[in-house]
């Protein structure tokens, strides 16, 4: 596991310094973020934050508010480091070794870094959905039923039927598959089978919900699918999305971050970043100039 | 003509028209100047040439070695009878005692008699192996230059090749299969002889196994019975015990090494783990016998219980231990192979690393576990040296692990070893017994490959 997630980061980085563009980028200066990173109303609030995985560092001393009921769009070329941030803030970085966090990062006040944090209970709270639909060789039901069963949420039979169906509901997906609630989750189609995690992802009721590219390996219908659920869950959930489809980024999210090479360089209001960006690499990226 | 000499002299005329037909395909691509740029490698016709030298050759010698000795017979046979010298014995010890005189003195101890049926003897020989040594060596030059003549560019030559390399594919394929069927209809054949003697009811029901039968009728002891009950219930006790022992450790053994080790404690207990099954079974029968049994046997009186020094217990244990790697290796295999994104998954949704592990992993790696543990159960059923040494040859049915106990493979060596007839039913018994094991193993796993079938959740 951690060998594949080392690929993914080494991967683009070397592809970064092949590229022609980005030899060009590298002679800008790299300032301290522009645009308004903080917001009054923040869910969760990151300071000076760097990882390192052994001694390479990926993310150089980012800080960003996450204010609670937006949908703030991560973007960036390959490699910049927005998984990665991503994955911090449920301290799923966990699972590998070889990875380091400083800094802090504050769920509702409290550092999620601190010695007393349990990560299993802080993962109930900040969901994630991953970039390949990974439901889990078992039915549909108990797909969604999983978290709830595991954290003892509901009491009896009756309120767990009633709270996979709201989830699956919610998700967009109850109509297709209530007739074969107990067919396996890996017979769905691929767009079918990302919903059916996000619906997984709600059914244990957490706060935010962390989206690493949930749209990236399905085709334009299943993903404009998921789009329209993201604005809905909106209401509910504190959501944060890795995308590579600036397009997406725009129709989903209220702010949006721009990464770059591990340092976070602007973050604003969705339509002041694809406008009118302040800072030259973001618009370089926005223009199709590399990425 | 040895055979060894004459397998070299066509080997060397295959290599010799690889190289040819080689030689041949490179100057005619040189000539021809072809505008395709991709062409059918030189080699492959060389391969062709060299096979066509080969094969043919090779399958005459086969079929020619194997009338060979019929007919030599039949030829002597004939001589004896036209020379009308008086074969008093059999016929085929006669011939045995001729082909048998291989030194000159023992030629020189051969009646005159014998020894001009020696002569005529030695004359067929040297005529039929110089025979087969020159037919085989014609085929083999014939083709040779036949395939050198014909071969050319517009030979579908990586075609051939294709072809037959898949017939020597399904060849060994097959040899395998017939081989299992072959064994199979040994097995039911004798047995089948078997139950010509001892009812099958009796044998399949039978409560008591004391296979002695008397050769003189008046002889002590001559009651002989055949009833298998007790010896499959000792086979089903300790490998139970052996299984009891050996699945939750193997399998605890795998989910550490593949979910919690850290890469430098894996790479070191994984091959030490597995050097357990390569360990020779005599040893872990000593080491039953003369470590673990006495051990269980203080052990049990010390807390009031009687237990023999021989017990199915000791033997239990020491195979659990001996198959652990088999459930372990394989189960380690399978849980690795398990995508790292459903234990992301899970662990995303706040599960821990133990719910990820019995809610997600086990049952997605199930049919990996299932075979690992078959595979190990039919260790334990097939083994034989650990429970000879620590469990004893008594064949006493009971399900009391502190008791000794024989098993199905142990009375097979036992019936088979020292000097046997192969016509007694005593003889006989072994191969029922081998055929009854052989069917309990199939249903074994025929009733696994169902479970898992049923239970297994399959990822993508």
């Amino acid at each position: 596991m951690n060998e594949a997630v080392m690929n993914e980061l080494a991967e683009p980085t070397m592809k970064n310094k092949s590229g022609p563009e980005t030899e060009e980028s590298l002679n800008i200066e790299y300032t301290e973020t522009v645009g308004q990173p903080f917001c009054d109303d923040a869910k969760i609030k990151t300071k000076n934050v760097n990882v390192f995985y052994a001694d390479n560092q990926a993310i150089y001393d980012v800080s960003l508010d996450i204010g609670a009921h937006e949908v703030i769009a991560l973007i960036g070329p390959s490699g910049c480091g927005k998984s990665t941030y991503l994955r911090t803030l449920n301290r799923m970085n966990d699972t590998i070794d070889i990875c380091r966090v400083e800094g802090q990062i504050l769920l509702d006040g409290e550092n999620i870094y601190r010695k007393k944090q349990d990560p299993v209970l802080l993962r109930a709270r900040v969901g994630m959905v991953f970039q390949k639909p990974n439901p889990f060789p078992k039915s549909i039901y108990d797909n969604v039923a999983y978290g709830p069963r595991i954290h003892g949420l509901t009491k009896n039979k009756a309120e767990l039927d009633e709270l996979v169906e709201a989830s699956l509901t919610k998700a967009g997906l109850f109509q297709e598959v209530k007739d074969r609630l107990h067919a396996p989750g890996t017979g769905l189609s691929g767009g079918q089978q990302q919903r059916l995690c996000i619906a997984r992802t709600i059914a244990v009721q957490p706060e935010v919900i962390l989206m690493d590219e949930p749209a990236s390996a399905l085709d334009p219908i299943a993903t404009a699918k998921i789009e329209e659920l993201i604005n809905e869950l909106k209401e509910n959930f504190t959501i944060v999305i890795v995308t590579h489809s600036m397009q997406q980024a725009a129709r989903v999210s209220q702010r949006t971050a721009y990464f770059h090479m591990g340092r976070l360089i602007e973050v604003g209001d969705t339509d002041q970043i694809f406008t009118n960006p302040s800072h030259e690499l973001t618009e370089k990226y926005i223009t199709g100039r590399f990425g | 003509m040895k055979i060894s000499a004459l397998l070299f002299l066509v080997l060397l005329f295959a290599a010799f028209s690889y190289f040819m037909a080689r030689q041949k395909i490179t100057t005619a691509y040189r000539q021809h100047k072809s505008s395709h740029k991709i062409l059918t490698l030189p080699k492959y016709f060389g391969y062709v040439a060299a096979l066509c030298a080969l094969l043919p050759a090779l399958v005459v010698l086969l079929f020619l070695q194997m009338v060979e000795e019929p007919y030599i017979n039949s030829e002597i046979a004939t001589y004896i009878s036209s020379e009308h010298i008086d074969a008093n014995q059999n016929l085929d010890l006669y011939l045995n005692e001729i082909k048998s005189a291989d030194t000159p003195e023992k030629v020189a101890a051969l009646s005159e008699e014998k020894q001009l049926v020696y002569q005529r003897y030695h004359e067929i020989e040297q005529t039929t192996a110089t025979t087969i040594s020159v037919v085989v060596l014609a085929i083999s030059i014939l083709l040779t230059i036949g395939a050198l003549k014909k071969i050319n560019i517009n030979t579908p030559a990586r075609k051939v090749f294709e072809k037959i390399i898949e017939g020597i594919l399904l060849l060994a394929a097959s040899i395998a299969i017939m081989t299992t069927v072959g064994i199979v209809f040994s097995v039911l054949f004798e047995s089948t002889r078997f139950f010509g003697e001892v009812p099958i009811l009796s044998f399949m029901f039978g409560t008591e196994w004391s296979p002695q039968t008397a050769i003189r009728a008046d002889q002590v002891g001559s009651s002989a019975a055949f009833g298998a009950v007790p010896l499959f219930v000792g086979t089903m006790l300790i490998s139970f015990i052996a299984l009891l022992v050996s699945v939750p450790l193997g399998l605890m053994s795998a989910i550490y090494l593949s979910e919690y080790a850290s890469r430098s404690i894996r790479s070191i207990a994984k091959p030490v783990l597995e050097i357990l099954a390569g360990i020779p079974t005599v040893v872990y029968g000593f080491f039953a016998a003369l470590t673990v049994a006495p051990f269980i046997r203080g052990l049990g009186e010390s807390i009031g219980l009687s237990v023999a020094s021989e017990s199915a217990l000791a033997a239990g244990l020491v195979m659990g231990i001996m198959i652990i790697p088999f459930v372990s290796s394989l189960s380690d295999d399978v849980l690795s192979a398990v995508p790292q994104s459903l234990r992301e998954g899970s662990l995303g949704l706040g599960a821990t690393r133990s719910e990820t592990i019995i809610k997600v992993l086990i049952p997605a790696a199930l049919p990996g576990i299932v075979g690992g543990v078959l595979l190990a159960a039919s260790r334990a059923i097939g083994e034989t040296m650990i429970v000879v040494m620590a469990a004893g040859l008594a064949a006493n049915l009971t399900v009391n692990p502190l008791e000794a106990v024989t098993t199905v493979t142990v009375q097979i060596v036992t019936l088979l070893t020292g000097d046997q007839e192969f016509d007694s039913a005593k003889t006989l018994a072994a191969f029922a017994l081998g055929l009854m094991l052989f069917v309990t193993t199939l249903v074994l796993n025929v009733i696994a490959l169902h479970v898992v079938r049923k239970y297994r959740e399959q990822y993508e």
